[in-house]
């Protein structure tokens, strides 16, 4: 087990590497730097700035200082287009609202999504299992997007329930849309897998052998069916996780939350390099570690795997 | 076949009446032609109802885009300056001023830009598409193909790219070299194939150990002929259900750039634009213009998924 994370965590790295060093590369190609401007500043600033932050150095000499800021110091540098904010102010300011309403949507969408699944299997063929069915083939055409402006214009504009954007850690009537738009498609997926593998599961000879034994229907499921049920799932999970920091960028924009995705979709319109590029790397290595927890998970939970 | 025997005997004249009559009967019995996997998985395909009310969708959907603009009564960039203004009261669909869908917040016909935006949208799905189908095609197969240390490279190449991000990279791209279709063409383009090349490798790491492979090699046929003669073909059937289940992802990805405004450019749109749109107004009343662009965006995808799990069904070997 030890040699397995070690091996996956050897892969990790140079992918991180190749990810930063990608974005760098990116970034130089792109005219303009960061302290170019309209009114030119004064050469002897310019390049104590420039020394200051090593753009004086050669090209290969600035993407080993960029890895080691990044890799040792987790310093991204200054914003391109705010000259008295540094990246990581930015990011420490988004990226805690993101987090909040985005772990609360990801552990919403697993646990609904796999209580639906269980139960459709569970009554197959009954009223319960075809409308999870209908939710989840509904579901795939309402990505976030379309998810947001449709909860605004019911529980806002119509209702007047909830609040149609801003954020308060304290109240959750702001989390509330964001967290639901952000969870359903996924809710949904997870839900079919679920679904799918659970039906097969409870087809298969062990699960006969424990009815044939005459244990509770109950037991069976939570002992024996449920834990194989769940393999698919979890393979699934990463790239949920992946999709789910996406579509933060849309219910940042649209909820105006504050979060990071915010701060993403300005540095763009801005073409505020550094900004867009230290998320990028964030979210790549969140990422990264993510799918490497969840290949983890997965050897643990999966006595068929060998490594 | 039956009744065919006596061909050729001394009586030409009442031989070719027998293998006349024998074709009219062969022609009249079906059961005894062979059915090609094809066949079989248009027939199947044919039973599936939502697939084929998919298909009859989808065909609908391309001539609204193909031939829509010629019902327009207006271009898709010019301001109707009777209903500026007054958007919420006169803008609304209507028959009478040739504004079917109504007019967006500018005035200009949403009717157009509806047609326009699907024009692009349906676009960048085949394209993107397409691109994914070449290129992850082939990369898969060959990395079946040659195994051994090659695959390995190529397939961890393939698991790098799929860990990073790449919404993000398309918006970087697209916002460090300029926001163009071409540059959107590339951006989905250069990322979306990493799934396909995965699903093809596994069908062809199952396929090069069959006898037909074997054979090839043993009368000396190279290495790329066998790819592109005897692995594709047999591959066929497995692109061709992921390439239309790419279609909406590939619909999704650029309606999700276009809806933070990064894709598209005025004055053409797509339907990610025009829900943004839509849906930044929808407080002043004016729900049309949410309302037109997603219902056209919801039926694509809806029957994209339909012909997707259509085809699947008709040709996975696996449900048979």
């Amino acid at each position: 087990m030890l040699n397995f994370i070690i091996k996956r965590l050897f892969f990790a790295v140079p992918t991180i590497l190749v990810l930063i060093v990608f974005s760098f590369l990116l970034m130089h190609m792109a005219p303009g730097g960061p302290f170019t401007s309209e009114r030119a500043l004064p050469p002897e600033i310019l390049a104590n700035l420039e020394a200051k932050y090593g753009l004086d150095q050669p090209l290969h000499r600035q993407i080993l200082i960029y890895l080691k800021n990044v890799v040792l110091h987790f310093d991204f540098g200054p914003s391109f287009s705010y000259k008295d904010r540094t990246v990581n102010e930015i990011l420490s300011q988004g990226f805690p609202i993101t987090l909040t309403y985005g772990s609360i949507a990801f552990v919403f969408a697993v646990l609904s999504g796999v209580s639906l699944g269980v139960l459709a299997a569970i009554y197959h063929n009954s009223l319960l299992d075809y409308l999870a069915v209908g939710i989840t083939i509904g579901a795939q055409v309402l990505p976030n997007f379309v998810m947001a402006p449709i909860l605004v214009l019911i529980f806002t504009l119509f209702l007047g329930w909830l609040p149609g954007g801003g954020w308060e850690y304290d109240d959750p009537k702001y989390i509330i849309m964001p967290v639901v738009a952000l969870a359903t498609s996924f809710m949904a997926s997870i839900a079919r897998i679920t679904r799918s593998s659970m039906l097969e599961v409870m087809n298969a000879n062990h699960i006969r052998t424990t009815r044939a034994k005459g244990l509770p229907t109950r037991y069976i499921i939570l002992h024996h069916a449920l834990k194989p049920a769940l393999l698919p799932v979890l393979s699934y999970l990463g790239p949920t996780f992946v999709s789910m920091i996406t579509g933060s960028v849309v219910i940042d924009m649209f909820f105006s939350t504050g979060g990071m995705g915010l701060h993403f979709v300005n540095a763009a319109l801005n073409r505020d390099y550094s900004v867009m590029m230290g998320i990028t790397i964030l979210v790549g290595v969140l990422t990264i570690l993510f799918s490497l927890v969840v290949d983890i998970l997965y050897a643990w939970i999966d006595p068929k795997i060998r490594y | 076949m039956p009744g065919l025997t006596p061909k050729y005997g001394t009586k030409y004249m009442l031989i070719r009446k027998n293998s006349l009559q024998s074709l009219a009967d062969t022609m009249s019995e079906p059961e005894i032609r062979g059915r090609s996997l094809w066949a079989d998985a248009r027939k199947r395909f044919i039973h599936n109802k939502a697939a084929v009310a998919g298909l009859a969708v989808l065909i609908l959907v391309s001539v609204f885009a193909s031939f829509g603009g010629w019902l327009a009564q207006y271009p898709n960039d010019e301001i109707d300056f009777m209903v500026i203004g007054q958007v919420a009261e006169l803008g609304g669909p209507s028959f009478a001023n040739g504004h079917y869908f109504g007019t967006d917040d500018l005035g200009r016909d949403l009717f157009a830009r509806v047609v326009q935006g699907t024009q692009i949208s349906l676009m960048v799905g085949i394209v993107g598409a397409a691109i994914a189908v070449v290129a992850g095609t082939l990369y898969g197969a060959i990395a079946g193909y040659v195994g051994g240390q090659v695959d390995n490279v190529m397939m961890r190449i393939v698991d790098m790219l799929m860990a990073i991000p790449y919404m993000f990279v398309i918006i970087l791209l697209l916002v460090m070299f300029g926001r163009s279709i071409s540059m959107l063409f590339v951006g989905i383009g250069l990322l979306s194939w990493l799934d396909m090349s995965r699903i093809v490798r596994g069908q062809t790491l199952s396929l090069k150990n069959k006898e037909f492979i074997e054979a090839a090699q043993a009368t000396g046929v190279s290495s790329i002929n066998i790819i592109l003669r005897h692995i594709l073909p047999n591959l066929l059937g497995v692109v061709a259900v992921y390439a239309t289940l790419l279609v909406p992802l590939m619909i999704l990805t650029e309606s999700f750039i276009s809806f933070l405004g990064l894709g598209v450019q005025e004055p053409n749109t797509s339907w990610g634009a025009l829900i943004s749109e839509g849906a930044g107004t929808m407080q002043y009343g004016t729900l049309w213009q949410l309302a037109f662009p997603l219902f056209f965006f919801v039926i694509t995808l809806f029957s994209f998924f339909f012909i997707g799990d259509g085809l699947r069904d008709a040709l996975d070997p696996k449900d048979r």
